[in-house]
């Protein structure tokens, strides 16, 4: 089985929005939830760079960790989902979250902050596949239908790459080595504990 | 702003034009580049419009024959970097940096959720150890040594009865008030300590017990009465330090009550007024670590409010450190007035206290109480009021 991740090539990335908007659109999200963003880092100086970031799916992920009622499993493809049905909306996993990928419906946490709300790598949830319920709650499941996410289909420079873990690094790897520079594979080294050489 | 103000006026120009237009009835100011009559003049049936303006002509040669694969430079072209980028440390290098520091690396955001421009927060890390490796050890050993402590002194010493026996005599020591108050707070503070633990340990102790449907039903109204009963539980505390913060405010005696041992550990009884050094301890643990335990827990259930995300994760272990301690030093509490001393229950039940238990235990209140007590009874010249 592939071990899923996100890779986004700062140097390509434009901040065009296509990949927040593409997530926004394929699972309706709700208002005040982006399961991705784009950040963009020393703006207006040198060395700006924007970066496309959602949920990293981390190795040994650190929601999954601190989640007071244990309501998140990691697939075969090593994509971390939850299950909205158990989740009680403590905020426990935002506090983890090294990259701010879990959101919530409300604002407050008085009395729970609603069901979290993440990145599901287009994967949907622990209901059936592509089901009516499954959407509502999770969006869209492209892994089932044997997709890759949307995100990174729909990024207008290809500096979203989502896919294998090895493949995509491979893809970089050589873009580094064709174009003679890269600023790195932003998140690795904290989700997965690995770098990719630049 | 200078290009918006361009814009604008361009637009009330060309809007004006047709305006003025109309009102003067003449021809329009804006004339079409192209005149709009005749034949391939431009407009309607003006005829196709060429693709190109290149001749299209034949060269009766035929194609070149084109290579199966594009040629291949044979060394890769390396690009310099991008003039800003240049010695730049990359992005591993810079989230180790982070991590090391302690500092989040965050940016600008065109989304309106200012909180979404962090991009990466290595104290997530800290505070994944913090809750699952700290505190659970932390409220671990507290809980369970007090537990420990309190079982191995029951062995030891057993229930603590008063030397002389109980009078059948007793006087008043709680009112109702005081009463009503000291259990609103403690019944508070039970369900507020179980309502924690389960986030704490539940998921280890209890989800297996009842499954995951069970526990997140559980959890859920534990999560609701841990915020709900965070306002009785202040407002009690408030209550509590008003009535009792006068006989609680450390003094000398404490001192030798100490020395003792107290009338719990030693054998003695020295001399206490209506608190001993004990039960003030307990009066101050209640008081600060509660108005502790309170204003971080409040800073939680209003994220965003008063603290960032920083803030937020050092409320939550503040909260969580002090309430499991504060949950063994209550259990130490509950075993002294319930199990492990006879009749000292009866202060906080009936309000009423047998006069020996109360002489043994607070001896200068008892004489305080009682003068006092001598004075209202017989004041002088008073006559017993009769029936009549
Ligand atoms: C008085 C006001 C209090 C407020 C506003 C408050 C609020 C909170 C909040 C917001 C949380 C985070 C979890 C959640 O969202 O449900 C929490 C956790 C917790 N609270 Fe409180 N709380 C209060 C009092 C107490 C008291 C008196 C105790 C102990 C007896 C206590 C023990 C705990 C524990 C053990 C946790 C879980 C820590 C962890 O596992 O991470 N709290 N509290
Ligand atoms: S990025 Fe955050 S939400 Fe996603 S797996 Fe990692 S810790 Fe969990
Ligand atoms: S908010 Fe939900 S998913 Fe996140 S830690 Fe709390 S219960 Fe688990």
């Amino acid at each position: 089985m592939a071990r899923m991740k996100f890779l986004c090539d700062s140097d390509r990335c434009i901040e065009c929005n296509a990949c927040v908007t593409a997530c926004k659109n394929e699972h309706e999200v709700p208002w005040g939830i982006n399961r991705r963003r784009v950040v963009t880092i020393n703006d207006g100086k040198p060395g700006e760079r924007s970066i496309s970031m959602a949920c990293m799916h981390c190795t040994d992920a650190p929601c999954a960790a601190v989640c007071p009622v244990s309501c998140f499993y990691t697939t075969a493809d090593a994509i971390v989902l939850h299950d909205k049905d158990l989740c009680i909306g403590c905020g426990y996993c935002f506090y983890a979250c090294p990259f701010g990928a879990p959101q919530y419906p409300r604002v407050g946490n008085f009395g729970g902050r609603g069901k979290m709300d993440k990145c599901t790598y287009c994967a949907g949830g622990p209901q059936q596949d592509n089901s009516p319920a499954e959407y509502i709650q999770y969006g869209a499941n492209r892994i089932a239908e044997g997709k890759l996410p949307l995100c990174a289909e729909m990024c207008s420079t290809k500096a979203l790459l989502a896919g294998d873990g090895e493949m995509i690094a491979a893809i970089y790897k050589e873009r580094v080595q064709r174009r003679g520079y890269g600023s790195g594979a932003w998140g690795w080294r904290t989700a997965y504990r690995e770098t990719v050489p630049a | 702003m200078k290009p918006v103000i361009l814009g604008a006026a361009l637009a009330l120009a060309l809007l004006a034009g047709p305006v003025a237009a109309q009102q003067a009835g003449g021809a329009p100011e804006v004339q079409a580049p192209v005149p709009e009559v005749g034949a391939g003049r431009g407009g309607v049936g003006a005829g196709q419009v060429p693709a190109t303006t290149e001749p299209q002509r034949p060269t009766g040669q035929p194609a070149a024959p084109q290579p199966a694969v594009a040629p291949r430079p044979a060394a890769p072209i390396i690009a310099p970097a991008p003039l800003g980028d240049r010695g730049q440390p990359d992005a591993a290098e810079l989230e180790l940096q982070a991590a090391l520091r302690g500092e989040r690396i965050a940016g600008r955001i065109s989304i309106p959720d200012p909180k979404a421009a962090n991009l990466i927060q290595p104290e997530g890390r800290d505070w994944r150890a913090f809750h699952n490796r700290t505190l659970a050890w932390i409220g671990g050993i507290a809980v369970l040594g007090m537990l420990g402590i309190l079982a191995l002194f029951y062995l030891i010493r057993g229930r603590i009865r008063p030397e002389e026996g109980m009078s059948g005599v007793t006087i008043p020591r709680f009112t109702l008030l005081e009463r009503a108050n000291h259990w609103m707070v403690a019944s508070c503070f039970i369900i507020l300590g179980l309502s924690g633990l389960n986030l704490t340990f539940g998921r280890h102790l209890l989800l297996p017990l009842i499954g995951p449907e069970g526990f997140t039903a559980v959890s859920m109204a534990g999560k609701i009465a841990h915020n709900y009963l965070a306002f009785p539980f202040t407002l009690g505390l408030v209550v509590m330090l008003l009535l009792w913060v006068r006989d609680n405010i450390p003094n000398r005696l404490d001192l030798d009550w100490l020395r003792a041992g107290g009338g719990f550990i030693g054998r003695g009884h020295p001399k206490s007024g209506r608190f001993n050094a004990g039960q003030k301890l307990v009066f101050w643990i209640t008081v600060l670590g509660g108005a502790l335990v309170a204003a971080s827990g409040y800073v939680l259930i209003f994220p965003f409010t008063v603290v960032d995300i920083a803030g937020q994760q050092s409320a939550h272990m503040i909260h969580g450190v002090l309430a499991v301690l504060m949950v063994a030093a209550m259990l130490a509490h509950i075993y002294i007035g319930s199990l492990g001393m006879v009749g000292a229950f009866d202060a906080m039940g009936s309000g009423q206290v047998d006069v020996n238990w109360a002489r043994e235990h607070h001896a200068l209140w008892v004489e305080q109480e009682l003068a006092r007590t001598r004075q209202a009874a017989a004041p002088g010249g008073a006559r017993a009021a009769g029936a009549d």
